[in-house]
């Protein structure tokens, strides 16, 4: 999925008259480091590409820097984008966005101004595929809590009838069949499970056969049959608490939810409460909403539970990959050339 | 005198059946209680408790040892005060706890249940490597703590799908492994005391590598899936460590000892290598001081690899389908030879 011309030697840049020092595009960014912010090694690389606006540095200056701004580096849903904001940016072309979710963004409102939307969506999949697999095997074996009992104080010895349950051969039901979610099946596969799959449309008969996947066109017979319920599908508003109390309540008291898509996706209320009430075995999640979590909030309580702080992309290679192609749909934007991996309304 | 033995398959009242020691039922290391009534079925269940309490009256009914967590233990007093034992069966395929020249000496036969623990020890390979990769424990920890201070640039991990895996020890678990670990698009080497046949290696992909030093250079994960024995003690040593990329993980699944310890603790202290994940240590559980316990970039788990409900009672009857062949003179399915 390496996208030609990433690297920033193959960038053309226009040989500047003698004297005259070309400008880089000036590109909004949240912040730089920090918690949530840019990667240092990343800026790097960006600087050499922009010349990048924090935002804090855009307010202290709006009237030099809001005429300046053509493209906004969109990592991590920040910065956020709301009309005002649009509308102090009269020559904003477009708005690249790392990941592959768009649900944070308001496609109408960003059309409307003229301005283009890309994301990143191929570059995420195997390793968002990856941690699915992740959250499976660590939740049915346990491994969060054994790993406590290997490093308590307190242990001593490790008792015999502490068991988990197994993933080979178990039914696994995969809620959203897209790129990430066949990913899934395929791994799922090696490890003999039974493969269910919920999906808008059927996949075609080789794609199924390849992965011994079953179509579910109701819902509801995957989550009566399945040992674990993956859901990889976008955010939308038909997808909104798609799992919600009633669904939870068709799953076996014996199965695990697992969560790589939106927290939105799933009635949390609904899930705190078959989680108490061992309606469902247990949950691993990826995602929630909010993220993070207020900290009092039971779900980060309950023993049946694995939470990871959106990783599903997080090893260094992908996020690398996601910024460069990042650069270039801004670069393509700009020039107005054909945007790399636009999403269209 | 004993009675005879009782036919493969049939029930007869108790007292008949032949006698089955075990060290406890339930407890810490105990026969799972779930498990108790296959066994009776077939059995007259001894305990160690009830042996040690009538010896004069017992010792001449047990005819079979069932080994659970490696218990209980067979030394050479005990070998003698059983003049009709034919068979012993070992929970799990690991049987490096056991003399195996010294129970031969007493004409006792030994079996393990190597079908039972393949695909449960190869899912917990694969989830130790998984989570390694991702630092999934970390994560968890950032993500229920309350106040807990990080920088997301800091909690990425490594890639997976695509990356190099290195098997040490291609026996059935080790080859599970290759097979989950293909479906991950993982380029597959593999280091074993005699190659596979071309087939099995088309199968998942793998390059064999006789010389272990040729993989450990290669890999961006090891994984150690050997059986103990004298060859493999300290397998895994400092000069293995320093031979594997510094951005690798070693992930054992097979016995503390098989690798140095103490070297692993340097290694990781010092980047020698990335990251560990351990379902085995020595001893088990470590010292609540030990410095493996301390070390971020280790996850340990409590020797889970068989841990499920379903493998352990599979467990449970490859043993009883050993003991019974055994007991009846045919050939035992998994036989273990003293060499």
């Amino acid at each position: 999925t390496k996208p030609c011309g990433r690297r920033s030697s193959s960038f053309p840049s226009l040989d500047p008259p003698a004297g005259f020092v070309q400008e880089l595009p000036y590109v909004l960014v949240d912040c730089i480091g920090g918690r949530y912010g840019v990667y240092e090694d990343h800026a790097e690389f960006l600087k050499k590409h922009f010349h990048l606006i924090a935002m804090k540095e855009y307010l202290e200056n709006k009237k030099f820097l809001s005429k300046k701004i053509r493209a906004i580096y969109m990592w991590y849903h920040k910065p956020v984008i709301k009309e005002e904001l649009l509308q102090s940016l009269p020559n904003l072309k477009i708005v690249a966005s790392s990941g592959v979710g768009i649900d944070h963004l308001d496609l109408n409102l960003l059309s409307r101004y003229g301005v283009k939307v890309s994301n990143t969506p191929f570059v995420v999949s195997t390793d968002t595929a990856d941690l699915g697999m992740a959250l499976m095997l660590a939740s049915s074996r346990r491994l969060v809590e054994g790993y406590q009992i290997a490093v308590s104080p307190d242990t001593e010895y490790f008792p015999a009838d502490w068991l988990g349950a197994e993933v080979s051969g178990a039914t696994l039901g995969i809620v959203g069949m897209g790129t990430i979610g066949y990913k899934v099946a395929e791994r799922a596969k090696a490890f003999e499970m039974k493969i269910l799959y919920h999906n808008r449309n059927q996949r075609n008969k080789e794609e199924e056969s390849a992965v011994g996947a079953i179509y579910c066109k109701k819902i509801d017979d995957l989550l009566q049959q399945s040992d674990f319920v993956l859901l990889s599908v976008n955010l939308t508003p038909q997808t909104h608490k798609l799992i919600g109390k009633r669904e939870l309540e068709l799953m076996k008291p014996t199965a695990t939810l697992i969560n790589i898509s939106r927290g939105l996706v799933v009635d949390q209320d609904a899930l705190v409460e078959a989680l108490q009430n061992k309606v469902i075995k247990a949950a691993a999640l990826d995602v929630t909403y909010p993220e993070p979590l207020p900290r009092d909030h039971p779900l980060l309580k309950l023993k049946n539970v694995i939470i990871t702080p959106h990783i599903g992309s997080a090893t260094k290679k992908t996020r690398r990959l996601m910024m460069e192609n990042m650069v270039e749909s801004i670069h393509a934007g700009l020039r107005g050339l054909p945007i790399p991996n636009e999403v269209l309304l | 005198g004993f009675q005879d033995l009782q036919p493969f398959g049939s029930s007869p009242c108790r007292g008949e059946l032949p006698g089955l020691l075990v060290n406890e039922i339930g407890g810490i290391h105990g026969i799972l209680h779930g498990h108790v009534a296959l066994l009776k079925k077939h059995f007259y269940l001894i305990t160690m408790k009830e042996f040690l309490e009538n010896r004069k009256h017992m010792s001449k009914k047990v005819q079979a040892i069932y080994l659970w967590w490696h218990k209980p233990i067979i030394d050479r007093e005990l070998l003698q005060s059983l003049p009709n034992l034919k068979v012993i069966a070992n929970s799990g395929v690991g049987m490096d706890h056991l003399d195996l020249k010294l129970v031969a000496s007493f004409g006792v036969k030994m079996a393990n249940a190597p079908y039972a623990v393949s695909s449960s020890t190869a899912d917990t390979g694969m989830a130790l490597l998984l989570a390694s990769a991702r630092r999934l424990v970390e994560g968890y920890h950032v993500a229920i703590s309350p106040g807990m201070e990080y920088c997301e640039a800091d909690l990425l991990g490594v890639e997976v799908t695509g990356a190099t895996l290195g098997i040490i020890g291609m026996g059935s678990i080790g080859y599970k492994i290759a097979l989950r670990a293909k479906a991950f698009e993982m380029n597959i080497l593999y280091h074993n005391r005699t190659r596979r046949k071309e087939q099995e290696e088309q199968a998942v992909g793998a390059t064999y590598c006789e010389k272990i030093d040729s993989l450990l250079q290669q890999a961006d994960f090891v994984m150690v899936v050997v059986s103990l024995t004298p060859q493999t003690h300290k397998l895994i040593g400092k000069r293995e460590m320093e031979l594997m990329k510094p951005t690798a993980t070693l992930i054992n699944i097979s016995r503390g000892a098989v690798v140095d310890q103490e070297a692993l603790v340097t290694a990781l202290q010092t980047g020698v290598i990335r990251a560990a994940a351990l379902d085995v240590t020595y001893p088990e559980p470590l010292p609540r001081d030990h410095t493996l316990l301390k070390l971020k970039n280790v996850i340990i788990t409590p020797h889970l690899g068989i841990k499920t409900d379903k493998t352990t009672y599979m467990i449970t009857e490859e043993a009883v389908e050993n003991i019974l062949a055994a007991l009846n003179g045919l050939p035992i399915p998994s036989e273990v030879l003293p060499s």
